[in-house]
């Protein structure tokens, strides 16, 4: 066992997860700013400068809140719900490349926590194993609302994932790959995937959209029908869990777009200018951060704008319209790569 | 009626290709919100920036003092009967020898309270009121962390001696004035 390597890597892991976390703090910040700026309203100006200890104090405000297990509550499964849902969310930053390498003393030290040959398949598997999280959480609290809201999601990120599966399934065929570090590295220069499968990133982000639970997808949790679906029960800093995931799903979701089809952390000509490998991996970093930073930006944009799909809807968009259309996609891109290229 | 012209009919027709998609009005939304991220603020922003009140707002209430400073009130009781929401009790008391300068009436209120959260600003206190005692202001009534907080006495309803702690409260007379 390499030591270096171990350091290394749990350095990055715990800097990561700070990121997470951090993120995930401030885009709840961002969410309420950005809400609020579209309808016409100021936001959070009160605690710090512009309301920036905003997410403290909301996050000192669930762990001073009374935490409640109902009666009929499965005690177990009623903590494993949330537990579940904030690793599994903070557990697909794993594969993520976060930028160039940086190199200390020659010795290489990659951004990336792990270079998995089949990164796209562990965050499928992953993002799966979240959506029991909801559901547990949902059928423990022994509530009508939360069973409701734990079926809706079940159904969700069933009808969901296969589309989902199948844009991945086109970028595969693509870039040849499964690995996140090369699908990024294969769109240097400005040849990002998004411009030879714009269908395949529509169908990504609109299914991304749905997997995080986000508006317009937001049926699990809808607060006009089910009160707050399947976190109807929970409080305090179970709650804090739930929702908190949301956002880091959100972060994780975004970096994932932003990898596979927007170039990842390369930027046109950047490569190019010759810098230091350090002072590049740092531009890198930002250069992602910046694209990550645009679409949690539009999941909120999208947020307040569209109302909540009905549940027959939702299902007849994702079984009638983008099943069909994702299988058409990888039938272009196969048909594409075999008799064009 | 006719509110404004941007009112649409409403038909339930069936949806066109197009119009199934969803993509064209959502896109077509977004600019919309976009557009408002940078329209003026509604929001005023409150403790520091107040709206504009009627002339005759009736917030906070005030127990007046004549010229020579001695409250009004003579503790008859007028206004808690007349109060619709059983806001206010008092505690009369007579007074002494010695008392003149702060009473004007031979009996007073000793006690004198409004229970702000029973209230309900609807002024008929200050209507039933025969001795000029009791107005409301155009003060708003302050937000608390507790609720024996909102029961309020004399030490705050009455009003200060000196000219600078007088409530103006003209603009209520003269509403008053007008319609009678
Ligand atoms: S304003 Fe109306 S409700 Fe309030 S104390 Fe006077 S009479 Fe009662
Ligand atoms: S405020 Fe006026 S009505 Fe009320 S007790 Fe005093 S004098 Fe009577």
């Amino acid at each position: 066992m390499d030591w270096t390597l171990l350091i290394d890597k749990s350095i990055l892991v715990l800097v990561v997860f700070a990121i997470s976390l951090g993120v995930a703090a401030y885009a709840t910040y961002g969410e309420r700013k950005i809400a609020a700026v579209i309808q016409d309203r100021i936001g959070p100006n009160r605690a710090g400068p512009f309301g920036l200890l905003q997410p403290l104090a909301d996050g000192v405000k669930f762990f001073l809140k009374e935490d409640i297990t109902p009666t009929g509550a499965d005690k177990f499964l009623f903590v494993l719900g949330p537990a579940l849902f904030i690793i599994t969310a903070l557990m697909t930053s794993a594969v993520i490349p976060w930028g160039h390498s940086f190199f200390i003393d020659g010795r290489e030290f990659s951004l990336q926590v792990a270079d998995l040959n089949v990164g796209i398949l562990y965050i499928l598997a992953v993002v799966s194993v979240g959506g029991y999280g909801i559901m547990i959480g949902g059928w423990a609290s022994n509530n009508k609302f939360a069973l409701m809201g734990a079926i809706r999601a079940a159904s969700q990120m069933i009808s969901y994932e296969v589309p989902l599966g199948m844009a991945l399934v086109a970028i595969m065929l693509y870039s040849n790959s499964l690995s996140l570090r090369d699908i990024v590295d294969m769109q240097q220069g400005f040849r990002w995937n998004v411009f030879y499968q714009p269908l395949g990133f529509l169908l990504f982000l609109i299914c991304t959209f749905a997997e995080c639970n986000r508006a317009p997808f937001d049926l699990p949790e809808s607060e006009s029908e089910l009160i707050g679906g399947y976190h109807t029960e929970y409080s305090s800093m179970k709650l804090g869990f739930f929702l908190f995931a949301e956002y880091i799903n959100m972060f994780i979701s975004s970096a994932l777009i932003a990898c596979l089809y927007f170039g990842g952390y390369h930027f046109p000509g950047l490569d190019s200018l010759g810098l230091h490998p350090n002072l590049l991996a740092v531009i890198s970093i930002l250069v992602l951060f910046a694209k990550i930073l645009f679409f949690i930006f539009l999941f909120m944009w999208v947020r307040w704008t569209v109302p909540r799909f009905r549940y027959d809807q939702l299902m007849n968009v994702g079984w009638k319209v983008l099943i069909p259309l994702s299988i058409v996609n990888v039938l272009i891109t196969g048909a594409w790569l075999t008799f064009v290229k | 009626m006719k509110l404004t012209n941007r009112s649409k009919v409403v038909v339930d027709k069936e949806l066109t290709w197009v119009e199934k998609l969803y993509l064209p009005a959502i896109v077509k939304g977004m600019m919309i919100t976009f557009r408002h991220i940078f329209k003026k603020k509604a929001t005023v922003r409150y403790p520091e920036q107040t709206r504009p009140v009627a002339p005759v707002y009736r917030g906070v209430h005030v127990l007046k003092r004549d010229e020579q400073g001695r409250e009004n009130c003579t503790a008859c009781g007028l206004c808690a009967v007349a109060c619709p929401a059983e806001a206010i009790t008092m505690d009369a008391a007579e007074r002494q020898k010695g008392e003149e300068h702060l009473y004007r009436e031979e009996k007073y209120a000793a006690r004198y309270e409004i229970n702000m959260l029973r209230c309900i600003f609807c002024g008929l206190c200050e209507e039933a009121c025969p001795k000029d005692a009791i107005y409301l202001t155009d003060r708003i009534l302050p937000s608390n962390y507790a609720r024996g907080t909102f029961i309020y006495g004399k030490d705050i309803l009455v009003e200060g001696i000196t000219p600078d702690q007088r409530v103006d409260v003209s603009k209520r007379k003269k509403s008053y004035e007008m319609n009678t």
